[in-house]
Protein backbone atom coordinates (compact mmCIF):
# COMPACT_ATOMS: atom_id res chain seq x y z
CA UNK A 1 0.00 0.00 0.00
CA UNK A 2 2.88 2.36 0.81
CA UNK A 3 4.10 1.99 -2.75
CA UNK A 4 0.72 3.13 -4.08
CA UNK A 5 0.71 6.17 -1.82
CA UNK A 6 4.23 6.96 -2.93
CA UNK A 7 3.05 6.97 -6.56
CA UNK A 8 0.07 9.14 -5.68
CA UNK A 9 2.06 11.68 -3.67
CA UNK A 10 4.86 11.79 -6.21
CA UNK A 11 2.38 12.54 -8.98
CA UNK A 12 0.73 15.29 -6.95
CA UNK A 13 3.74 17.01 -5.39
CA UNK A 14 7.29 16.14 -6.38
CA UNK A 15 6.52 15.09 -9.92
CA UNK A 16 3.73 17.59 -10.50
CA UNK A 17 2.70 17.38 -14.13
CA UNK A 18 2.43 21.10 -14.74
CA UNK A 19 5.17 22.53 -12.57
CA UNK A 20 7.81 19.82 -12.82
CA UNK A 21 7.09 17.95 -16.04
CA UNK A 22 5.71 20.81 -18.15
CA UNK A 23 2.68 18.87 -19.32
CA UNK A 24 -0.58 20.74 -19.80
CA UNK A 25 0.95 24.21 -19.84
CA UNK A 26 -1.63 25.59 -22.29
CA UNK A 27 -4.64 25.19 -19.96
CA UNK A 28 -2.43 26.12 -17.00
CA UNK A 29 -1.69 29.51 -18.54
CA UNK A 30 -4.94 29.86 -20.43
CA UNK A 31 -7.72 28.85 -18.08
CA UNK A 32 -6.25 29.89 -14.73
CA UNK A 33 -7.55 33.45 -14.70
CA UNK A 34 -10.56 32.65 -12.55
CA UNK A 35 -10.88 30.14 -9.75
CA UNK A 36 -14.14 28.61 -10.97
CA UNK A 37 -12.93 27.99 -14.54
CA UNK A 38 -9.67 26.61 -13.15
CA UNK A 39 -11.61 24.21 -10.92
CA UNK A 40 -13.97 23.13 -13.71
CA UNK A 41 -11.13 22.49 -16.12
CA UNK A 42 -9.09 20.49 -13.64
CA UNK A 43 -12.08 18.43 -12.52
CA UNK A 44 -12.64 17.50 -16.16
CA UNK A 45 -8.94 16.63 -16.50
CA UNK A 46 -9.00 14.34 -13.43
CA UNK A 47 -12.08 12.62 -14.82
CA UNK A 48 -10.71 12.13 -18.33
CA UNK A 49 -7.26 11.05 -17.11
CA UNK A 50 -8.71 8.33 -14.90
CA UNK A 51 -11.08 7.18 -17.63
CA UNK A 52 -8.41 7.25 -20.35
CA UNK A 53 -6.09 5.13 -18.21
CA UNK A 54 -8.83 2.66 -17.38
CA UNK A 55 -9.58 2.24 -21.08
CA UNK A 56 -6.09 2.32 -22.58
CA UNK A 57 -4.53 -0.06 -20.07
CA UNK A 58 -6.48 -3.14 -21.23
CA UNK A 59 -6.19 -2.09 -24.87
CA UNK A 60 -2.43 -1.87 -24.53
CA UNK A 61 -2.06 -5.08 -22.54
CA UNK A 62 -4.46 -7.38 -24.35
CA UNK A 63 -4.37 -5.98 -27.87
CA UNK A 64 -1.12 -4.21 -28.60
CA UNK A 65 1.44 -6.04 -26.47
CA UNK A 66 -0.08 -9.43 -27.22
CA UNK A 67 0.16 -8.90 -30.97
CA UNK A 68 3.55 -7.13 -30.97
CA UNK A 69 1.97 -3.88 -32.04
CA UNK A 70 3.55 -1.61 -29.41
CA UNK A 71 4.73 0.75 -32.11
CA UNK A 72 1.08 1.74 -32.67
CA UNK A 73 0.74 3.01 -29.11
CA UNK A 74 0.89 6.70 -29.96
CA UNK A 75 -1.78 6.50 -32.67
CA UNK A 76 -4.08 4.17 -30.75
CA UNK A 77 -3.85 6.14 -27.52
CA UNK A 78 -4.61 9.52 -29.06
CA UNK A 79 -7.53 8.08 -31.04
CA UNK A 80 -8.92 6.30 -28.01
CA UNK A 81 -8.67 9.49 -25.97
CA UNK A 82 -10.31 11.57 -28.70
CA UNK A 83 -13.15 9.09 -29.13
CA UNK A 84 -13.54 8.70 -25.39
CA UNK A 85 -13.86 12.43 -24.84
CA UNK A 86 -16.55 12.66 -27.51
CA UNK A 87 -18.39 9.72 -25.99
CA UNK A 88 -18.20 11.12 -22.49
CA UNK A 89 -19.56 14.40 -23.76
CA UNK A 90 -22.55 12.71 -25.39
CA UNK A 91 -23.26 10.47 -22.40
CA UNK A 92 -23.02 13.31 -19.91
CA UNK A 93 -25.25 15.53 -22.02
CA UNK A 94 -27.92 12.86 -22.19
CA UNK A 95 -27.85 11.34 -18.72
CA UNK A 96 -26.16 13.78 -16.36
CA UNK A 97 -27.02 17.32 -17.41
CA UNK A 98 -25.81 18.98 -14.18
CA UNK A 99 -22.38 17.40 -14.53
CA UNK A 100 -22.38 18.24 -18.22
CA UNK A 101 -23.11 21.86 -17.45
CA UNK A 102 -20.20 21.93 -15.04
CA UNK A 103 -17.59 20.07 -17.10
CA UNK A 104 -18.97 19.93 -20.62
CA UNK A 105 -17.39 23.05 -22.03
CA UNK A 106 -13.93 21.91 -21.00
CA UNK A 107 -14.14 18.47 -22.54
CA UNK A 108 -13.37 19.31 -26.20
CA UNK A 109 -10.24 21.12 -25.08
CA UNK A 110 -8.92 18.07 -23.31
CA UNK A 111 -8.51 15.93 -26.40
CA UNK A 112 -5.39 17.82 -27.35
CA UNK A 113 -4.19 18.33 -23.80
CA UNK A 114 -0.74 16.80 -23.64
CA UNK A 115 -1.15 15.93 -19.96
CA UNK A 116 -3.76 13.26 -20.74
CA UNK A 117 -1.76 11.57 -23.50
CA UNK A 118 1.35 12.11 -21.39
CA UNK A 119 0.03 10.25 -18.35
CA UNK A 120 -1.10 7.31 -20.47
CA UNK A 121 2.28 7.03 -22.19
CA UNK A 122 4.17 7.47 -18.93
CA UNK A 123 2.17 4.65 -17.32
CA UNK A 124 3.30 2.35 -20.12
CA UNK A 125 6.90 3.57 -20.01
CA UNK A 126 7.09 3.04 -16.25
CA UNK A 127 5.66 -0.45 -16.59
CA UNK A 128 2.95 0.19 -14.01
CA UNK A 129 0.26 -2.43 -13.39
CA UNK A 130 -3.40 -1.47 -13.51
CA UNK A 131 -3.73 -0.24 -9.92
CA UNK A 132 -0.45 1.68 -10.10
CA UNK A 133 -1.53 3.28 -13.38
CA UNK A 134 -4.82 4.38 -11.86
CA UNK A 135 -3.09 5.86 -8.81
CA UNK A 136 -0.61 7.65 -11.03
CA UNK A 137 -3.34 9.06 -13.27
CA UNK A 138 -5.56 10.25 -10.45
CA UNK A 139 -2.50 11.72 -8.73
CA UNK A 140 -1.46 13.50 -11.91
CA UNK A 141 -4.97 14.92 -12.27
CA UNK A 142 -5.07 16.06 -8.65
CA UNK A 143 -1.62 17.58 -9.06
CA UNK A 144 -2.90 19.47 -12.08
CA UNK A 145 -5.84 20.69 -10.01
CA UNK A 146 -3.59 21.79 -7.16
CA UNK A 147 -1.35 23.73 -9.52
CA UNK A 148 -4.32 25.35 -11.26
CA UNK A 149 -5.99 26.40 -8.00
CA UNK A 150 -2.80 27.81 -6.50
CA UNK A 151 -1.97 29.61 -9.69
CA UNK A 152 -5.40 31.13 -10.14
CA UNK A 153 -4.95 32.61 -6.66
CA UNK A 154 -1.57 34.00 -7.64
CA UNK A 155 -2.99 35.46 -10.82
CA UNK A 156 -5.85 37.19 -9.07
CA UNK A 157 -3.26 38.94 -6.87
CA UNK A 158 -1.18 39.72 -9.92
CA UNK A 159 -4.01 41.67 -11.47
CA UNK A 160 -3.87 44.37 -8.83
CA UNK A 161 -0.08 44.68 -9.03
CA UNK A 162 1.84 47.47 -10.66
CA UNK A 163 3.88 45.49 -13.16
CA UNK A 164 6.71 47.10 -15.18
CA UNK A 165 5.46 47.86 -18.66
CA UNK A 166 7.66 45.43 -20.53
CA UNK A 167 6.63 42.54 -18.30
CA UNK A 168 2.90 43.13 -18.55
CA UNK A 169 0.78 40.29 -19.84
CA UNK A 170 2.26 36.90 -20.42
CA UNK A 171 5.87 37.50 -19.23
CA UNK A 172 4.89 38.29 -15.65
CA UNK A 173 2.51 35.32 -15.62
CA UNK A 174 5.38 33.05 -16.64
CA UNK A 175 7.66 34.53 -13.99
CA UNK A 176 4.92 33.99 -11.38
CA UNK A 177 4.66 30.40 -12.59
CA UNK A 178 8.40 30.10 -12.14
CA UNK A 179 8.11 31.13 -8.50
CA UNK A 180 5.22 28.73 -7.86
CA UNK A 181 7.29 26.00 -9.48
CA UNK A 182 10.24 26.94 -7.28
CA UNK A 183 8.05 26.50 -4.21
CA UNK A 184 7.06 23.04 -5.42
CA UNK A 185 10.75 22.11 -5.50
CA UNK A 186 10.59 22.39 -1.74
CA UNK A 187 8.73 19.09 -1.75
CA UNK A 188 11.82 17.25 -3.02
CA UNK A 189 12.50 14.24 -0.86
CA UNK A 190 9.21 14.63 0.98
CA UNK A 191 7.63 11.43 -0.30
CA UNK A 192 10.63 9.29 0.62
CA UNK A 193 10.89 10.94 4.03
CA UNK A 194 7.20 10.69 4.79
CA UNK A 195 6.76 7.06 3.83
CA UNK A 196 10.20 5.93 4.93
CA UNK A 197 11.22 4.49 1.59
CA UNK B 1 4.33 33.68 -61.47
CA UNK B 2 6.39 36.44 -59.95
CA UNK B 3 3.60 37.23 -57.53
CA UNK B 4 3.36 33.64 -56.44
CA UNK B 5 7.07 33.55 -55.62
CA UNK B 6 6.81 36.65 -53.46
CA UNK B 7 4.00 35.15 -51.44
CA UNK B 8 5.91 31.89 -51.00
CA UNK B 9 8.83 33.83 -49.63
CA UNK B 10 6.46 35.55 -47.25
CA UNK B 11 4.99 32.25 -46.09
CA UNK B 12 8.50 31.11 -45.34
CA UNK B 13 9.80 34.14 -43.49
CA UNK B 14 6.68 34.88 -41.47
CA UNK B 15 7.27 31.76 -39.34
CA UNK B 16 10.78 32.85 -38.43
CA UNK B 17 10.14 36.13 -36.67
CA UNK B 18 6.89 37.91 -37.43
CA UNK B 19 4.69 34.94 -36.58
CA UNK B 20 7.20 32.90 -34.64
CA UNK B 21 5.09 30.04 -33.29
CA UNK B 22 6.59 30.08 -29.82
CA UNK B 23 7.31 33.71 -29.05
CA UNK B 24 4.59 35.43 -31.08
CA UNK B 25 1.76 32.92 -31.40
CA UNK B 26 2.47 31.28 -28.01
CA UNK B 27 1.97 27.76 -29.31
CA UNK B 28 3.80 24.63 -28.28
CA UNK B 29 4.75 25.91 -24.86
CA UNK B 30 5.01 22.46 -23.28
CA UNK B 31 7.87 21.10 -25.40
CA UNK B 32 9.51 24.53 -25.40
CA UNK B 33 9.76 24.51 -21.63
CA UNK B 34 10.47 20.84 -21.25
CA UNK B 35 13.27 20.09 -23.70
CA UNK B 36 15.14 23.39 -23.68
CA UNK B 37 17.55 22.19 -20.99
CA UNK B 38 20.33 21.76 -23.54
CA UNK B 39 20.89 23.05 -27.04
CA UNK B 40 21.37 19.55 -28.43
CA UNK B 41 18.01 18.38 -27.06
CA UNK B 42 16.36 21.53 -28.39
CA UNK B 43 17.83 20.96 -31.86
CA UNK B 44 16.71 17.34 -31.85
CA UNK B 45 13.20 18.25 -30.75
CA UNK B 46 12.98 21.13 -33.22
CA UNK B 47 14.08 19.03 -36.17
CA UNK B 48 11.78 16.13 -35.22
CA UNK B 49 8.80 18.46 -34.90
CA UNK B 50 9.75 20.19 -38.15
CA UNK B 51 9.79 16.91 -40.07
CA UNK B 52 6.37 15.98 -38.68
CA UNK B 53 5.07 19.47 -39.43
CA UNK B 54 6.26 19.51 -43.05
CA UNK B 55 5.05 15.99 -43.82
CA UNK B 56 1.66 16.41 -42.18
CA UNK B 57 1.19 19.81 -43.81
CA UNK B 58 1.87 18.28 -47.23
CA UNK B 59 -0.43 15.29 -46.73
CA UNK B 60 -3.25 17.33 -45.20
CA UNK B 61 -3.01 19.87 -47.98
CA UNK B 62 -3.16 17.07 -50.57
CA UNK B 63 -6.24 15.64 -48.89
CA UNK B 64 -7.93 18.95 -48.13
CA UNK B 65 -10.63 18.48 -50.77
CA UNK B 66 -11.31 14.87 -49.78
CA UNK B 67 -11.65 15.28 -46.02
CA UNK B 68 -15.20 16.13 -44.95
CA UNK B 69 -15.01 19.16 -42.73
CA UNK B 70 -16.98 17.53 -39.92
CA UNK B 71 -14.40 14.86 -39.23
CA UNK B 72 -11.33 16.86 -40.18
CA UNK B 73 -9.85 17.05 -36.68
CA UNK B 74 -9.73 13.26 -36.14
CA UNK B 75 -8.31 12.87 -39.66
CA UNK B 76 -5.62 15.46 -38.95
CA UNK B 77 -4.78 13.71 -35.70
CA UNK B 78 -4.37 10.35 -37.45
CA UNK B 79 -2.12 11.85 -40.12
CA UNK B 80 0.01 13.63 -37.53
CA UNK B 81 0.17 10.58 -35.25
CA UNK B 82 1.37 8.43 -38.15
CA UNK B 83 4.23 10.78 -38.92
CA UNK B 84 5.10 11.07 -35.24
CA UNK B 85 5.31 7.28 -35.04
CA UNK B 86 7.63 7.20 -38.05
CA UNK B 87 9.86 9.91 -36.59
CA UNK B 88 9.82 8.15 -33.23
CA UNK B 89 11.02 4.90 -34.82
CA UNK B 90 13.73 6.69 -36.81
CA UNK B 91 15.00 8.51 -33.73
CA UNK B 92 14.97 5.30 -31.68
CA UNK B 93 16.96 3.52 -34.36
CA UNK B 94 19.49 6.16 -35.36
CA UNK B 95 19.81 8.63 -32.46
CA UNK B 96 19.14 6.56 -29.33
CA UNK B 97 20.68 9.19 -27.04
CA UNK B 98 18.13 11.74 -28.22
CA UNK B 99 15.31 9.27 -27.69
CA UNK B 100 16.45 8.79 -24.11
CA UNK B 101 16.78 12.54 -23.54
CA UNK B 102 13.41 13.52 -25.01
CA UNK B 103 11.55 10.57 -23.50
CA UNK B 104 7.81 11.10 -23.38
CA UNK B 105 8.02 14.43 -25.22
CA UNK B 106 8.81 12.70 -28.51
CA UNK B 107 5.44 10.91 -28.83
CA UNK B 108 3.82 14.03 -27.41
CA UNK B 109 4.61 15.87 -30.66
CA UNK B 110 1.18 14.50 -31.63
CA UNK B 111 -0.55 16.98 -29.36
CA UNK B 112 1.85 19.84 -30.07
CA UNK B 113 -0.56 22.63 -30.87
CA UNK B 114 1.79 24.11 -33.49
CA UNK B 115 1.26 21.13 -35.75
CA UNK B 116 -2.49 20.73 -35.33
CA UNK B 117 -2.84 24.50 -35.38
CA UNK B 118 -1.02 24.86 -38.69
CA UNK B 119 -3.00 21.97 -40.17
CA UNK B 120 -6.23 23.69 -39.21
CA UNK B 121 -5.24 27.28 -39.94
CA UNK B 122 -3.13 26.82 -43.04
CA UNK B 123 -2.64 23.40 -44.63
CA UNK B 124 -6.35 22.66 -44.77
CA UNK B 125 -6.93 25.76 -46.89
CA UNK B 126 -3.83 26.25 -49.03
CA UNK B 127 -1.98 24.56 -51.89
CA UNK B 128 0.58 21.85 -51.31
CA UNK B 129 3.60 24.00 -52.10
CA UNK B 130 2.49 26.86 -49.87
CA UNK B 131 1.72 24.43 -47.05
CA UNK B 132 5.12 22.78 -47.32
CA UNK B 133 6.84 26.18 -47.26
CA UNK B 134 4.71 27.22 -44.31
CA UNK B 135 5.77 24.01 -42.54
CA UNK B 136 9.46 24.69 -43.19
CA UNK B 137 9.17 28.28 -41.98
CA UNK B 138 7.20 27.45 -38.85
CA UNK B 139 9.48 24.49 -38.13
CA UNK B 140 12.61 26.63 -38.37
CA UNK B 141 10.95 29.31 -36.25
CA UNK B 142 10.12 26.71 -33.59
CA UNK B 143 13.66 25.32 -33.65
CA UNK B 144 15.16 28.81 -33.45
CA UNK B 145 13.08 29.79 -30.44
CA UNK B 146 13.85 26.48 -28.73
CA UNK B 147 17.59 26.81 -29.34
CA UNK B 148 17.57 30.42 -28.20
CA UNK B 149 16.01 29.43 -24.91
CA UNK B 150 18.14 26.31 -24.56
CA UNK B 151 21.34 28.31 -25.11
CA UNK B 152 20.50 30.60 -22.20
CA UNK B 153 19.47 27.75 -19.93
CA UNK B 154 22.38 25.48 -20.78
CA UNK B 155 25.08 28.14 -20.40
CA UNK B 156 23.70 29.48 -17.12
CA UNK B 157 22.42 26.23 -15.69
CA UNK B 158 25.05 23.69 -16.66
CA UNK B 159 28.00 25.80 -17.73
CA UNK B 160 28.26 24.02 -21.06
CA UNK B 161 27.26 24.78 -24.64
CA UNK B 162 26.30 22.17 -27.22
CA UNK B 163 27.24 19.39 -24.80
CA UNK B 164 26.52 15.99 -26.29
CA UNK B 165 26.73 17.22 -29.89
CA UNK B 166 28.44 13.98 -30.81
CA UNK B 167 25.42 11.94 -29.67
CA UNK B 168 23.21 13.75 -32.13
CA UNK B 169 25.43 12.84 -35.07
CA UNK B 170 26.17 9.28 -34.01
CA UNK B 171 24.49 8.16 -37.22
CA UNK B 172 27.41 9.47 -39.26
CA UNK B 173 30.08 7.69 -37.26
CA UNK B 174 31.66 8.00 -33.87
CA UNK B 175 34.19 10.67 -34.64
CA UNK B 176 32.44 12.89 -37.13
CA UNK B 177 33.18 16.05 -35.11
CA UNK B 178 36.84 15.16 -34.49
CA UNK B 179 36.26 14.53 -30.82
CA UNK B 180 34.39 17.81 -30.32
CA UNK B 181 31.56 17.26 -27.89
CA UNK B 182 30.50 20.74 -26.84
CA UNK B 183 32.23 23.55 -24.98
CA UNK B 184 32.71 23.44 -21.24
CA UNK B 185 32.46 27.01 -20.06
CA UNK B 186 32.61 26.33 -16.34
CA UNK B 187 35.21 23.70 -15.60
CA UNK B 188 34.66 21.32 -12.74
CA UNK B 189 36.42 22.42 -9.57
CA UNK B 190 36.64 26.06 -10.61
CA UNK B 191 35.52 28.81 -8.27
CA UNK B 192 32.35 29.36 -10.31
CA UNK B 193 29.53 26.91 -10.22
CA UNK B 194 26.59 26.88 -12.63
CA UNK B 195 23.12 28.01 -11.48
CA UNK B 196 21.48 24.63 -11.60
CA UNK B 197 18.04 26.13 -11.12
CA UNK B 198 18.11 27.27 -14.74
CA UNK B 199 17.97 23.74 -16.09
CA UNK B 200 15.26 22.83 -13.58
CA UNK B 201 11.58 23.62 -14.00
CA UNK B 202 11.51 27.13 -12.43
CA UNK B 203 14.36 28.29 -14.66
CA UNK B 204 12.37 27.18 -17.69
CA UNK B 205 9.38 29.35 -16.80
CA UNK B 206 11.65 32.25 -15.87
CA UNK B 207 13.72 32.18 -19.07
CA UNK B 208 10.58 31.86 -21.17
CA UNK B 209 9.02 34.83 -19.39
CA UNK B 210 12.05 37.02 -19.99
CA UNK B 211 12.39 35.94 -23.63
CA UNK B 212 8.72 36.74 -24.13
CA UNK B 213 9.28 40.16 -22.59
CA UNK B 214 12.18 40.80 -25.01
CA UNK B 215 10.07 39.64 -27.96
CA UNK B 216 7.25 41.95 -26.87
CA UNK B 217 9.64 44.87 -26.52
CA UNK B 218 11.04 44.31 -30.00
CA UNK B 219 7.56 43.91 -31.45
CA UNK B 220 6.41 47.08 -29.77
CA UNK B 221 9.34 48.98 -31.20
CA UNK B 222 8.34 47.95 -34.70
CA UNK B 223 4.76 48.89 -33.95
CA UNK B 224 3.23 45.44 -33.66
CA UNK B 225 0.88 44.28 -30.93
CA UNK B 226 2.51 42.19 -28.24
CA UNK B 227 2.06 38.47 -27.97
CA UNK B 228 -0.90 37.43 -25.91
CA UNK B 229 -1.94 33.95 -25.14
CA UNK B 230 -3.75 33.18 -28.36
CA UNK B 231 -3.76 29.46 -27.86
CA UNK B 232 -7.47 29.30 -28.52
CA UNK B 233 -7.26 31.10 -31.81
CA UNK B 234 -4.98 28.53 -33.33
CA UNK B 235 -6.57 25.79 -31.29
CA UNK B 236 -8.56 23.52 -33.56
CA UNK B 237 -11.19 23.17 -30.89
CA UNK B 238 -11.95 26.89 -30.91
CA UNK B 239 -15.23 26.41 -32.73
CA UNK B 240 -16.73 24.08 -30.18
CA UNK B 241 -15.18 25.74 -27.16
CA UNK B 242 -17.16 28.10 -25.00
CA UNK B 243 -14.45 29.06 -22.53
CA UNK B 244 -13.78 32.20 -24.51
CA UNK B 245 -17.33 33.34 -23.82
CA UNK B 246 -16.74 32.54 -20.20
CA UNK B 247 -14.06 35.20 -19.94
CA UNK B 248 -11.32 32.63 -19.56
CA UNK B 249 -8.24 33.11 -21.60
CA UNK B 250 -9.22 33.89 -25.08
CA UNK B 251 -9.62 37.18 -26.76
CA UNK B 252 -12.03 37.23 -29.61
CA UNK B 253 -10.49 35.16 -32.37
CA UNK B 254 -9.17 37.26 -35.17
CA UNK B 255 -9.07 35.65 -38.54
CA UNK B 256 -5.86 34.15 -39.78
CA UNK B 257 -4.43 37.01 -41.77
CA UNK B 258 -2.61 34.99 -44.38
CA UNK B 259 -4.40 34.68 -47.67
Amino acid sequence: MTAYFAILLTAILTGNFVLCKFLGICPFLGVSKKLNTALGMSAAVVFVMALATAVTYPINKFLLVKNDLEYLQTIVFILVIAALVQLVEIVLKKFMPPLYNALGIYLPLITTNCAVLGVVILNVDEGYNFAQSMFNSVGAGLGFMLAMVIFSGVRSRLESCDVPKFLQGLPIVLIAASIVSLSFMGFTGLVEGLLGL
Amino acid sequence: MAEKKVSLGKEFTKGLIKENPVLRLVLGTCPTLAVSTSVVNALGMGVSAMIVLICSNIVISLLRKVIPSKVRIPVYIVVIASFVTIVQMLVKAFVPALDAALGVYLPLIVVNCIILGRAEAFAGKHSVLASAVDGVGMGIGFTLALCCMAAIREVLGAGTFLAGAQDLLVLFGNNVLNGFNGFTLIKEGSALSPMTVFILAPGGFFTFGLLMACANRLAERSGKPKAELKGCEACPMAGSCSIRADGGACEDGKEEASA
